[in-house]
Formats: C-alpha cells, structure tokens, sequence
C-alpha cells in the first residue's frame, strides 16, 4: 500500500528549511508553563515543536511549520506561556508547493 | 524616511488583489512579504473558485499556474470499514472558466504577487514587519528589519497569524481555540496520467475534490483530497480545542484518515513529497474581525474572513473579494485626502455589498453543524451501516431501510436526537 507511513521526523525531513541559528522565534515563558494543567502545546503542534525536557517545556523552534496553532491553543486553552512571532525575513519553513 | 501612498504586509492573495487595484490607480504601493518569494509560507487545501478571482483578474485561467479544473466534487462519508460518498460531476467539458481550480500556494501566489508588480506595485520579499508605527493612535507606517517606512495607509494582509494589531493595541478580541481548526496536509506525487485515470478524468486539465467526514479520530473535523497535476493534497481539518481534548496529535490524525481503505487505496503507490500546517479560522458573519481604523484597513483571513459551509471552505477568494473592497475604499479615501476610519468605513459597506458576504449571512447557520459530534463520529457510521444492509444478501432475512436505519441507530443515536440533528442540518444547509 501507498504512502508508507512516515514518522513525524521523516515528515518534517521532507520541508525545506532556513534555519536561523542565531535566535529563536517563539519564547516560552516557563513560569506560566509550570502551572499550565493541560499543555495543549504538547499535542496540537503539527511539528511537535514542544517537548518537556527535564520538567521544562522546550521549543524546537528549527521545526517550526509556522502554522500559527500553537499561539492560539496556548492563549485558549493553556496559559499563555508562548510568545511566537515570525522568524526574521528569509528564515524558517519555505514550502516548495505550499 | 520613505514614504510610500501604500505599503501591504503579506503578499497572498488578499494583500496582492490590494497592491495590484491601488497601483493599476496610479498610486505608490509597496508590499511587504516575509517569505523569501510570495507563496514560500503559504498554506491552504487548495481550491480556488473562480468566480470573484475573474472579476478582479479576467481571463486568469489563460496564465495562473493551476493544476487542474475541479470537474467534480464529492461528499465523503467514512465508517471504520466503509464509505459512502456522493460524487457530483459536471460533464460539459465546453465552459471555462471551471467553478473551481486546484492551486498550490507556492507556484499559485507568486503569479498573483506578479499582477500587483505589473500594475507597477513593488514588491519586496524576505522581510518580517517587525510592527505598526503610530502617531497620535493613528497607523502611520511601518517598522521593517530595522527600518521605518511611512504611507497613507497600511494594508493588513498577513493572514491567520497576524499580530501586528495586536501588538499594536488596536486589537483586543481574541482568538478562541474553539473557532479556530488546524489543517495538516500531505503533498502526495502520483505520475500524471495514474491521477487522470484514477479519478476517472478525461485528461490532465480535470480534476476532483473529495470532502470527507469521519474517520478523524473521533476528532469534530474532516478530510480533504484535491487531485493537483501530478501530486494529491491530502490532508485533514480539525478543530483546534477538540485537538488538545483528545490527546491525539494532528499527523497521528492525518495518518487515521489516510489509513482508512477508501483513502489509501486513492493514494496507492504515491510518494508523501511535502509536509504542511496551517490554522485555519472558521470564519462566518459572527466572527468577522475588525476592518478598518485610522490610516489602515485589513483584509482576507487577518480578518477572519472565511466561509465554511461544510460543503466548501472558501478562503482565498473571499480575500480577494475583501481586498477588493478595501482598494475601493482607499481610493475613495485618496480622493477626499483623509484615511481616517471615518473616511475608510466605506470598506466595511463595499465588502457588505459583495456576494461573498452575502453567502456568509446565508449560511450563518451552519455553524452549528460544525460543533455537532455526531456528525463526525455517529452518521458517517450509520450511512455506511444502512447501505450495507440494504446492499448485503446475507443470512438473516432482509430489511427495508427504515427498519435496518432503526435497528443501526440502536445505542448510537435516539429517534429524537437524530431528527433534532436533521433539522440542524436543514437549517444549515437546506432551506
């Protein structure tokens, strides 16, 4: 059958990245995510940017889709801890059919 | 500093249809587009409907990278085993424009940021804008990777995400994640000719569109499949709270829907090429964003425009529609020489008067329908059910397809509940 399934990772290996390596373009604030219960980062990211590293919450902003999603569940339904902003001009995901 | 009539933030199609009516009016535009080329962020199913895109740009189907004339629509129903799927084709191959053309943002939206640059609009890509510059609460300009630029009025295009308003203080209504979806998509290649005959096209230049309901990880959204030239848009919509609540991450759903047999055997033998995400606001006329202030205007899904009738989900066209109000008024507003709210409130009634809105107020009760479970994870089984017992010659006696309905609703869904459903669906969509 077709399309086997890929992994997140395989997935995300497809895009075409600019990697800004220099700064990240989604600040969390890990004050609010300690007292966040639900941490809807953790599921609805389609890139699965947040991860709970050592109890903190970590964002692996180079796989950014910049989709806008997270922003929206975290404002709603978490508690506020993200701050995203566009990356800088020219970086981040370059989709090649979009 | 410079200063330009108009600057645009975000080359798509609402902030390009902005930049190519102001300067095919003779005034100094300059869009603004983070992406390294327009297009490079640009996410969406993607069907285009044809009809506004022909009003602004006529005979844009002569020179617009498309991919294919949608022929055909379908409404997909997906039980865990079955499918039940109404296919809608119209088969006059004489008449273009089509209804609808499948696009891919990345080829499609340079093509439109094209237009605005023939008009004599500049275009300059690969730069954020940083944020809204302000005197005396009026929008006067705009900050970009360090410089200021100044204009008449800024043209708030940059899509769902858009924050510069926000951040600017001229924005306090939030977005709520119960009207906002996520959509995932896989870019799918298929040879050319395997597409044409799999969906049962005459050529290369047709193409379908299937929506399909169910089989979302009992998540409230749906799945879609566009035939592109040579890939498939594949992919699923789902609301973003209904998302988190169910734990289920959004490409473990995509990969549910496409796992499903009627799916899987459409994409048979094809290669996932590209990986997308975008949120994706419901739109509807309750939910239209603010439009207009002092010294700027905004317009397609940074303000909320879109139109979802479960049947289509209109984004690109309704910002362009939305576009085009914006660049009456602004014109309008030129001839009196003041951008003031007041002087742009004329937007907000041009935009009222286009069919676009019309069709949002017409299905303003639709929505409903959206946050009715059952439509997600009960119906979709149940057709499937019925059918089958209406098809199936098997050991128990047959039934007729009142009493098999019954028997299939049976601990899924009461009498009542369903009529209530059908009602809702009525007024949605019906009547």
């Amino acid at each position: 059958m077709s399309a086997r399934t890929l992994t997140l990772d395989d997935l995300l290996g497809l895009d075409r990245y600019e990697i800004d390596e220099e700064q990240s373009h989604i600040q969390v604030d890990q004050s609010r995510c300690q007292r966040c219960q639900l941490q809807p980062c953790l599921t609805v990211c389609p890139a699965a940017v947040y991860v709970v590293t050592e109890g903190e919450v970590t964002a692996r902003y180079e796989n950014c889709l910049e989709c806008g999603t997270c922003q929206i569940a975290c404002d709603s339904g978490g508690a506020g801890g993200i701050t995203w902003r566009p990356p800088r001009g020219g970086f981040g995901i370059a989709f090649r059919y979009g | 500093m410079e200063k330009f009539d108009a600057i645009v933030v975000g080359a798509g199609p609402a902030g390009a249809t902005a930049a190519y009516l102001l300067a095919k009016a003779g005034m100094q535009v300059i869009v603004i587009e983070r992406g390294e080329t327009p297009g490079s962020k640009n996410v969406s199913g993607a069907l285009l409907f044809s009809q506004v895109y022909s009003e602004i740009f006529p005979k844009f189907w002569e020179s617009a990278p498309l991919e294919r004339a949608i022929v055909g629509h379908a409404i997909t129903f997906l039980g865990e085993q079955t499918s039940v799927n109404l296919d809608y084709r119209d088969l006059d191959e004489g008449h273009v424009p089509h209804n609808a053309y499948s696009v891919l943002r990345a080829r499609f939206d340079p093509w439109m940021a094209q237009q605005a640059e023939d008009a004599g609009a500049m275009l300059m890509p690969g730069f954020t804008v940083d944020k809204l510059l302000q005197e005396n609460g009026r929008v006067v300009g705009i900050e970009a990777g360090g410089d200021a630029l100044m204009a008449d009025v800024v043209v708030v295009a940059e899509g769902t995400r858009s924050g510069l308003l926000k951040e600017a203080g001229l924005r306090t209504d939030e977005y709520h994640a119960s009207d906002v979806s996520i959509g995932v998509k896989d870019v799918i290649a298929l040879p050319e000719d395997v597409i044409t005959n799999r969906f049962q096209c005459l050529n290369a230049d047709e193409g379908v569109a299937y929506t399909c309901v169910g089989h979302t990880g009992g998540v409230e959204g749906g799945g879609f499949l566009y035939t592109n030239k040579d890939t498939l848009s594949v992919g699923v919509v789902a609301k973003i709270d209904a998302v988190y609540k169910s734990k289920l991450q959004p490409h473990a759903i995509l990969n549910e829907f496409k796992a499903h047999p009627f799916i899987s055997r459409l994409i048979a033998g094809g290669e996932i090429v590209e990986y997308s995400a975008q949120a994706i606001h419901r739109g509807g006329v309750h939910l239209i964003g603010q439009l207009y202030g002092d010294g700027y205007v905004v317009v397609g899904s940074a303000a909320r425009l879109l139109l979802n009738n479960v049947m289509t989900l209109r984004g690109m066209d309704v910002a362009v529609a939305s576009a085009a109000a914006a660049a009456k008024a602004i014109l309008a507003a030129r001839e009196m020489g003041d951008y003031s709210h007041t002087a742009l409130a004329g937007y907000e009634q041009n935009f009222k008067a286009t069919n676009v809105y019309k069709d949002m107020v017409t299905f303003k009760d639709t929505y409903p329908l959206l946050e009715n479970e059952r439509l997600f994870h009960v119906y979709p089984e149940l057709a499937g059910a019925v059918l089958g017992d209406m098809f199936t010659v098997g050991a128990k006696p047959s039934k007729k397809g009142l009493k098999a309905l019954r028997d299939d609703m049976r601990g899924k869904v009461s009498l009542w509940q369903m009529l209530m459903d059908m009602n809702q669906i009525g007024k949605g969509l019906v009547r």
